[in-house]
C-alpha cells in the first residue's frame, strides 16, 4: 500500500516536470509574431540555427532555386534570390552556412507569388541556403558562393 | 533616429531599400579596434490594404542598406502598401505608398 502510494507521488511529480518543460517549449521566444527569435539569430551552426525556428529536416527540392553569383569578390553585398514554384508558401528562411550566425532572415509570408530578393554578407566561401515551408511541409535548395573579400568582420 | 527607407511598388511587386549601417557586432573599427556595436533592422512588416504579406526577422547578416524586393499575388493598382521597420536600439521607419 505504502508502496503504491509512494510511486503515484514519483509519477506524479514526473508528470509535472514533463508539463513544465512542455510549456516552457511553447514559450520560446520566435513563436509570437513579430517578435525576434534571439536564439535562432544567435546560433553560431546552421543546424542549431534550423532548429530553433522549428525547420529541421527539409526535403531537398528542384521547385526551390536559389539564385547568387558563384563568385562573389565582395562578401558584405551579395543579392541572393528565392525563386520557388512551390504552392501555399508560409515562410522562408535564408542562411549563410559558415557564417558567424548562419541565419540571415526569416520571412512568415502570404500570397507570395514565389519570388523573394534580399542582399546578405557572407564571411566565406559557403553554400547559401533557403529553407522554404510551404503546405506545413518544409523544402530546401542551397546555392554555393565563392566569397574572395568576407564581409563579416572578425 | 527614424529608419529612412524608400518603397516602390507595382506589378505585383515591392520594393523596399532602407538606408541602414547593419552592423552584426563582430566588425572592429579600424582606428580604434574597437568592437562596433551591433546595430541592424530586426523586423519588417508589410501590408497590402492592411493585410499583411511579409513579416521578416532580420539578423546582421543582412548587407548595409537592407533591400528587398517580392513577389505579392492579387495586388491591384492604388492597393495601400505599408512597410514599417525596426531595428535592435529600438528605432523605427515607416513608409506607404499606392501601388502603381
Amino acid at each position: 500500500m505504502d508502496t503504491t502510494r509512494r510511486l503515484l507521488l514519483r509519477s506524479a511529480a514526473s508528470a509535472g516536470l514533463i508539463a513544465t518543460a512542455v510549456a516552457a517549449g511553447l514559450l520560446k521566444p520566435g513563436r509570437v509574431l513579430a517578435d525576434w527569435n534571439s536564439a535562432a539569430f544567435s546560433a553560431a551552426k546552421a543546424a542549431d540555427a534550423l532548429a530553433a525556428i522549428g525547420a529541421s529536416g527539409a526535403t531537398p527540392s528542384p521547385d526551390i532555386v536559389v539564385k547568387a553569383p558563384d563568385i562573389a569578390e565582395n562578401g558584405a553585398v551579395v543579392p541572393v534570390e528565392v525563386v520557388t514554384t512551390l504552392p501555399d508558401v508560409e515562410s522562408i528562411a535564408i542562411l549563410g552556412e559558415k557564417n558567424p550566425f548562419p541565419l540571415v532572415a526569416l520571412y512568415t509570408l502570404s500570397d507570395f507569388d514565389g519570388f523573394l530578393s534580399t542582399r546578405i554578407k557572407m564571411g566565406q566561401t559557403a553554400n547559401v541556403r533557403a529553407v522554404v515551408k510551404a503546405g506545413g511541409k518544409l523544402y530546401t535548395a542551397t546555392k554555393e558562393v565563392k566569397v574572395t573579400v568576407g564581409g563579416c568582420g572578425g | 533616429m527614424a529608419i529612412a527607407m524608400r518603397i516602390r511598388a507595382g506589378n505585383g511587386d515591392i520594393r523596399v531599400l532602407m538606408t541602414h549601417p547593419s552592423e552584426n557586432g563582430l566588425r572592429k573599427d579600424a582606428k580604434s579596434g574597437q568592437l562596433i556595436p551591433a546595430h541592424f533592422v530586426r523586423n519588417m512588416s508589410v501590408s497590402v490594404n492592411g493585410k499583411i504579406v511579409l513579416d521578416g526577422q532580420l539578423g546582421g547578416g543582412i548587407s548595409k542598406d537592407p533591400y528587398h524586393s517580392f513577389k505579392v499575388r492579387g495586388m491591384k493598382t492604388g492597393d495601400k502598401v505599408v512597410v514599417t521597420a525596426e531595428d535592435n536600439t529600438g528605432d523605427k521607419g515607416s513608409i506607404e505608398t499606392s501601388a502603381s
